[in-house]
């Protein structure tokens, strides 16, 4: 009985070591012991103030680029093959949920050239399924495996650009990840301790697309006017961009008529950097070429000086600078205004481009002022209601009550401990959950002492009375935990964030709350009554 | 020190004033939400925008709204949290585009009305730390103050962590004197370019529509199966009407929780479903010790009959179910008190769940027990006594019981 004791004892103190350990590590001063606690303890955004935002990629973009380009290189393999038509379109997608429906319609093809066509297709189109419309009609759809591996590949792609821009933000511990497993498009951006919401936010979702077009005339004040110009339809080979707004020197933006395909994409960019213009002026961005891509424009600026070109980022003019000499793989951006605005544009151009846009759908911003002050609340709140907690039980039970305490101090330094080891994540309402554990724990104290009570005043003496007590309460102590488990568990499954962290802290703490209540506070009994002198009284 | 010594209250035979009391406060709490359409769901559900502002010195709502007006259009709504300066404003999901933008525009907004003189200054008060430092780096340069990159970092470091750590406002710049690595010099550049503005963000959040819809259907979901998993937990270890009981007893308190928010006009969110949930969990707990002395009661084959039987039980556990409650409630308590703002909601549905899931295990749960053995009593003509549950390895035997005889119709 005696050994067993012992034995269980050294249970319990290597427990609590093991359990110190994890909280605090083995620190050598009182610096290195705050360390330890910051490194073990790790806090939810909503405690250490940062944001997490639910990007939406908008898949139709990707899509109809698709088919827009592959309409194009339809009618180059069609002209190629002397195969005749009336017209090749793609039809886009409005919304994210038509995206897969995309469609290419031809229109003309003579049922003489259907098997030349379809020979075309079938070589060179493998992705989308042809079906005739009538005898001269064809659309083609995707087949819906690969509009199933397109999905895929824009959702990933979008996720590893948006990963380099987080990183090169310098937010170590951001975090991009898929929402949920199932085909769906949604994002999940988690950046902790970032102060400048508003900036991440336009930079995550600049699509950075950077083309340089010849510009053919302009800049016109309108749409109308550009197309007055030239009488009223676009010459071929052309179209219209309009001016950004944010460069624009004041005014509308003017509208450019341009080559219709770039002369650079910005996939042909190698590296950007922000850099101060001469003179210390203002603040631009200068962008090196790759190998292949620097060849073409010098080519292209070589014969073309004196003429414009259309510097272009996502689809608007940044600016139209004439081509003084030939240029070989360098360019500059120039007039971005401020420092930031550079080296945003700089990091969006490294990062590479998005291939769809994104749109967000959820944000919750803790700024670090808020954080700071739910730290200090939650502990206040903590400490108030373990003491009321205490005094309660100390009042209640006497020195039973300091064994009930004793149990409960162990129950939430376990729990702490867990969340240390499982690297959980404390959160606001994980905050509360310890709270709420404390409060629940004690339950388990109660039932029992409440048992030993009822034996006491049936007549039994201490030791079986406590036994009985302990026996008898704890299938009850079992049922209880498992029903509020139950709801936890569920909680866990179907919860988010912060809310997760909730019912983590609070099964956590029930479990642990079995091993204090039933185990360590028996052996606190059984050592105080197996004292040499007998015990003639429990104090409960 | 104890309350309840050899207790013998009549809990059955006086249900019926508490009954009646439930079903008052459900009907409230039911017409409360019926003249309200429904509950108030926070913007986690409904979609929409919140943002947390704190003031240096809190303007009146209505300025506030007057002032938002000019630049966003639709629902807008502001709440002034009390004790202290803060105010939330939120606005509903109109349309997705304007949501897109609702950040940007309420904070320039708030520029327009509450920092009207910046004179192109900083507001060091909304300002992260990139920002200030970039545009500390020129004008310390110009005033020949040489500092390193890293100790430009550092310096605007401090000062934001100054910030931050007084609720995210500073009053007055002279206050950064004593922040460390703040000379008079950079104390002088400091005031050449910021402003300290009259409000800080604490906090904004906002939730598409998709979203937030997806979340309503969630959060139904989730109380459902939470039931659901009780209810089939209970009916396994004791019988399917002790399930049934605790489960309306749970219910109960669900809804009158639920027409209490209505009534105290109090915002429906996801923290508020976890404290549901956490309810759901805890009033079962509550009604699992009674019933499980009543299951030994049974067993223990103790004279009387059912309801007396159910009394008896429900007297033993009473100091138990105080202590508990009491105890649990002082904690829910103190997070209702100290926890903040953010936990208001959350707080609240304990502090009043944690109550009603305790009375209604006594005036709800067990008369159901007791109606429903009335019921089948009556049914079989008062020939069988109670049931006994339990579990199947020992199910006691009734010794002297009368074997139910059926009489021929």
């Amino acid at each position: 009985m005696k050994r067993h004791l012992r034995l269980k004892f050294f249970f319990i103190v290597a427990v609590i070591l093991i359990c110190i350990y994890g909280i605090i590590g083995l620190p050598k001063s009182k610096a290195e012991l705050v360390e330890n606690w910051n490194n073990n303890i790790r806090l939810g955004l909503d405690l250490r103030g940062g944001t997490y935002l639910v990007v939406q990629v908008q898949q139709q973009d990707a899509f109809n680029a698709q088919a827009g380009g592959d309409a194009e290189r339809l009618k180059d393999a069609m002209r190629k093959a002397n195969v005749q038509f009336s017209d090749v379109s793609a039809e886009d997608a409005k919304t994210m949920e038509e995206a897969t429906n995309v469609a290419i319609s031809i229109k003309g093809v003579p049922a003489t050239q259907a098997g030349t066509l379809r020979g075309i297709l079938s070589e060179q189109f493998a992705q989308w399924l042809p079906t005739a419309v009538n005898a001269t009609d064809y659309r083609l759809t995707m087949r819906p495996s690969e509009a199933l591996k397109m999905w895929q590949s824009v959702l990933t792609q979008t996720k590893n650009t948006l990963d380099r821009k987080v990183n090169a933000l310098g937010l170590a511990e951001a975090t991009v990840q898929q929402r949920r497993a199932d085909r769906d498009s949604e994002l999940l951006v988690q950046l902790p301790g970032v102060d400048d919401t508003a900036r991440v936010k336009q930079i995550l979702q600049t699509a950075a697309v950077l083309e340089q077009y010849e510009v053919k005339s302009g800049p016109f004040p309108s749409r109308d006017a550009a197309l007055a110009q030239t009488g009223g339809i676009l010459p071929p080979g052309t179209k219209l961009i309009g001016q950004s707004q944010a460069n624009s020197s004041g005014g509308e933006g003017g509208v450019y008529v341009v080559a219709r395909t770039p002369i650079l994409r910005g996939t042909d960019i190698r590296n950007a950097r922000p850099e101060q213009g001469q003179m210390g002026g203002s603040w631009e961005t200068a962008f090196v070429l790759s190998q292949d891509a620097a060849k073409k424009f010098s080519a292209f600026t070589g014969s073309h000086i004196g003429d414009r070109i259309a510097i272009v980022l996502d689809g608007k003019v940044l600016l139209a600078p004439s081509i003084k000499g030939q240029i070989s793989d360098n360019g500059v951006i120039e007039g971005m205004g401020s420092q930031q605005a550079a080296s945003d544009l700089a990091l969006n151009l490294n990062s590479g481009s998005l291939p769809a846009g994104v749109k967000y759908e959820q944000e919750n911003t803790v700024g670090p002022s808020l954080g700071a002050d739910s730290i200090k609340e939650g502990f206040l709140a903590g400490i108030a209601g373990v003491l009321a907690v205490i005094v309660a039980m100390l009042v209640y039970y006497k020195r039973s009550g300091i064994n009930a305490t004793l149990a409960l101090i162990l129950n939430a330094i376990i729990l702490i401990a867990c969340l240390s080891y499982f690297g959980a994540v404390l959160t606001l309402p994980g905050i509360a959950g310890i709270i709420l554990t404390i409060g629940m724990a004690v339950d388990s104290n109660v039932l029992i002492f409440e048992r030993i009570r009822e034996e006491l005043r049936a007549g039994k003496a201490i030791i079986p009375a406590v036994d009985i007590g302990f026996n008898k309460a704890f299938l009850t102590i079992v049922d209880t935990h498992i029903t509020t488990i139950v709801s936890c568990a569920i909680l866990f499954l179907f919860g988010s964030g912060p809310v997760k962290g909730f019912a983590v802290t609070l099964v956590i703490g029930l479990m642990a709350n079995v091993f204090t209540a039933v185990f360590v506070s028996k052996v606190i009994f059984d050592w105080e009554l197996s004292r040499p002198k007998p015990v003639t009284a429990l104090s409960i | 020190m104890e309350i309840f010594k050899h207790t013998n209250f009549d809990f059955l035979g006086k249900k019926w004033p508490f009954i009646i009391v439930s079903l008052l406060l459900t009907a409230a709490g039911l017409t409360s939400l019926a003249l309200k359409g429904g509950p108030r769901y926070g913007i986690d559900f409904t979609g929409g925008a919140l943002m947390d502002v704190n003031f240096i010195k809190r303007p009146p709502a209505e300025a506030i709204r007057s002032a938002l007006h000019k630049k966003l259009s639709g629902e807008l709504e502001v709440q002034e949290i009390s004790n202290s300066q803060e105010a939330l404003i939120s606005s509903g999901a109109a349309n997705e585009q304007a949501l897109q933008i609702a950040r940007n525009d309420m904070i320039a907004a708030l520029n327009a009305s509450f920092n009207p003189d910046s004179g192109g200054k900083l507001d060091i008060n909304n300002a992260g730390q990139a920002a200030l430092s970039d545009a500390l780096r020129q004008p310390l340069a110009n005033a020949s103050v040489a500092l390193s990159d890293d100790q430009l970092q550092a310096l605007a470091k401090s000062i934001t962590r100054y910030r931050d750590a007084h609720s995210g406002l500073i009053r007055n710049l002279d206050e950064l004197a004593g922040v460390p690595g703040v000379t008079p010099q950079v104390l002088n550049v400091i005031k050449q370019v910021c402003y300290p503005g009259s409000f800080n963000i604490r906090s904004f959040e906002f939730v598409g529509p998709k979203i937030g819809a997806d979340l309503r259907q969630q959060a139904i979901n989730v109380v459902l199966i939470a039931l659901g998993a009780m209810l089939i937990y209970i009916a396994f270890r004791f019988e399917w009407i002790y399930g049934v009981a605790a489960v309306i007893a749970v219910f109960h308190d669900t809804i009158i929780t639920i027409g209490l928010f209505s009534i105290f006009h109090k915002q429906i969110d996801l923290t508020v479903i976890a404290a549901l949930l956490t309810l759901v969990g805890y009033s079962m707990n509550d009604t699992i010790v009674t019933f499980d002395r009543i299951r030994e009661n049974l067993k223990l084959q103790i004279r009387g009959s059912f309801p007396h039987i159910v009394n008896l039980s429900i007297n033993q556990t009473l100091s138990r179910t105080v202590l508990t409650s009491g105890l649990t409630f002082l904690t829910a308590l103190s997070l209702f008190l100290f926890g903040g703002q953010v936990l208001n909601g959350f707080s609240f549905a304990l502090v009043i769940g944690i109550i009603i899931g305790t009375y209604s295990s006594i005036f709800i749960a067990s008369p159901i027990l007791v109606f429903w053995q009335d019921v089948a009593d009556r049914r079989k003509r008062g020939a069988r006594p109670p049931a006994v549950p339990s579990r199947p390895q020992n199910v006691a035997k009734p010794v002297k019981s009368v074997k139910p005889v059926r009489t021929a119709k």
